[in-house]
């Protein structure tokens, strides 16, 4: 019969392995090539020679480190533009749907579990030369010839990627927002405040850990992007991914794809820190 | 008026807020909408007016044996990533809720952290892991990555129910003379059995639409979203493979239905 001991062994030990084997390991793995010299698709039994050189080379390449900035301002700004579109959602989720807040909350996390590569290709059949919108005009004789409307541009992977977050980011403000007492905002009213200083001075302050939250969640992932480029964005719409990616697959060179990836990683942690120290998670997350 | 303001609590700032939730759904539902006709539309551009109503389109799925068996590598992977994610969560929840020990914070760490690293760093992660280990990729490989990532949700998922179960139903079981692993089979897991079902779901619908990760990972039998993102070039196979879509998205959107009315019923 197992004891105490012998139940956590069963319940740690497996956990810690996989984890350790599949997630700590690789992440090891990328740091350990990174530090490396060499080029190209390195063989891993070659000698292991320890050098900074590899990070010399992305900091010392203006391309990469240009692209770095401009990922970072990108998934910045798409997470600002996600939460303050989801913002007014989820406010109206809250405080004026009422009972049929589940319903509308559903309704708007259905589409989230519509693969993401079909909602970007339905943008695609809509805004692209041969598209919905640019056949719809033609045919109402209002255009001559096909508008390159959004198609392969910076602003595409923008407004794509905000199109993809906007449900999921409703969901860590609705939370913060359903957790203001009532008794609040009665007592601020008692105490003479309009609606709008009641917004501002009552729901805003209270609503803003959900809004950080959400803010982190989506600048997380999107920062490290390269699908989402690769298929609206084009040549002119590549982000610091699209690198990363490239090193691993048609031009490769590890050693300094990994030092750029450590380099996406540590940026990324550095955000988490951050997100950590500004909002209490534990609140949230419930 | 004033009266039944101040009972409901929040002040009516008279900004129309529904149209504005109505105007996001529009949004949000165009594209599947689109998705939708085109799948039944004769021609293969998007071009009005629409050059008549077919079902060619998801009879050739059906010859389709590239496209199947794309479909069939997702259900896999799907199936054993979320099984695997699902366990794993499920041992880290009890073992950080139910017992203090060195490392508590490491593991539960560990289990956390999947979700703050962007999917290009793991995905490059694993395929060194792959390449220097010299094992080939394949679906299992694919799984492997997707267990990791799916690893948080189902973490955090069993964690939230777990804590809200009064660790006293355990104690009684014990004090009535219950081991352990029968009070955890006997008690707990029938109180967190639809947990575990809904971050199972959870943990599939993760992996089955993940491509990001699944690019590094993948052999020569691709998953659903890799294949799609190769064939997405060609404009004259694109219904059939919105057909293809279709079908699938029906099976996400009840599975997400299924998951979340799981997870309603309990909180």
């Amino acid at each position: 019969m197992l004891g105490r001991r012998g139940i956590l062994k069963f319940l740690v030990v497996p956990s810690f392995a996989w984890l350790a084997l599949f997630f700590v390991l690789p992440l090891v793995l990328i740091a350990a090539f990174s530090v490396r010299v060499g080029s190209g698709a390195v063989d891993p039994s070659d000698p292991w020679v320890l050098s900074t050189e590899q990070f010399g080379k992305v900091l010392g390449t203006p391309a990469f480190v240009r692209l770095l900035g401009i990922s970072v301002v990108m998934a910045m700004g798409i997470a600002a533009l996600a939460t303050v579109l989801a913002y007014p959602v989820a406010y109206f989720l809250t405080f004026r749907a009422g009972a049929r807040a589940p319903l509308y909350l559903t309704l708007l996390l259905v589409p989230f579990a519509v693969s993401y590569l079909l909602r970007v290709m339905a943008w695609k059949l809509m805004l692209g030369p041969e598209g919905g919108i640019n056949s719809l005009l033609g045919t109402l004789g209002l255009t001559d010839e096909p508008l390159e409307l959004l198609l392969y541009s910076r602003p595409a992977v923008i407004i794509t990627l905000v199109y993809v977050w906007i449900p999921f980011a409703t969901l860590p403000i609705y939370a913060a927002m359903q957790r203001i007492e009532r008794g609040h905002h009665e007592a601020a009213a008692d105490l003479g405040a309009g609606p709008w200083a009641r917004f501002w001075r009552v729901t805003v302050p209270l609503s803003l850990p959900g809004a950080l939250a959400t803010f982190f969640m989506v600048f997380i992932p999107t920062v490290g992007e390269y699908v989402t480029p690769t298929l609206v964005g084009g040549a002119d719409g590549i982000m610091y991914g699209n690198i990363i990616q490239g090193f691993f697959t048609r031009s490769a060179n590890w050693p300094l794809g990994s030092a750029m990836a450590m380099i996406m990683l540590a940026l990324t942690l550095l955000v988490v820190a951050v997100a950590l120290r500004v909002i209490d998670l534990r609140r949230v997350a419930a | 008026m004033t009266a039944r303001r101040h009972a409901i609590g929040v002040g009516r700032t008279r900004v129309p807020l529904g149209p504005v939730y109505g105007g996001m759904l529009v949004l949000l539902y165009l594209p599947i909408a689109v998705l939708f006709v085109f799948s039944f539309n004769a021609g293969t551009t998007l071009s009005f007016p629409l050059e008549g109503f077919t079902f060619d389109w998801y009879a050739a799925v059906l010859d389709n044996a590239a496209l199947l068996d794309a479909a069939r590598n997702s259900l896999v992977v799907g199936i054993a990533s979320a099984t695997l994610a699902t366990t794993i969560g499920c041992l880290v929840a009890v073992a950080v809720l139910r017992f203090r020990f060195r490392g508590r914070a490491l593991l539960l760490a560990m289990a956390g952290l999947p979700l703050v690293v962007p999917f290009v760093v793991m995905g490059v992660a694993f395929f060194l892991l792959f390449v220097a280990f010299d094992i080939p990729r394949s679906l299992a490989t694919v799984a492997i990555g997707h267990s990791v990532i799916a690893i948080p949700y189902a973490t955090l998922i069993v964690l939230a129910r777990l804590s809200g179960l009064d660790p006293a139903l355990e104690d009684a079981a014990m004090d009535l003379g219950a081991t352990y692993p029968t009070t955890l089979r006997r008690v707990v897991l029938p109180l967190i059995g639809p947990t575990l079902l809904s971050a199972w779901l959870t943990c599939f619908i993760v992996s089955f639409d993940e491509i990001a990760l699944a690019i590094f990972l993948v052999g020569g039998d691709p998953t659903f979203p890799v294949f799609l993102y190769g064939q997405l070039r060609f404009a004259q196979r694109l219904p059939v493979l919105i057909a293809m879509a279709v079908l699938l998205m029906i099976g996400t959107i009840a599975l997400t239905l299924v998951a979340m009315r799981l997870r309603a019923k309990e909180t």
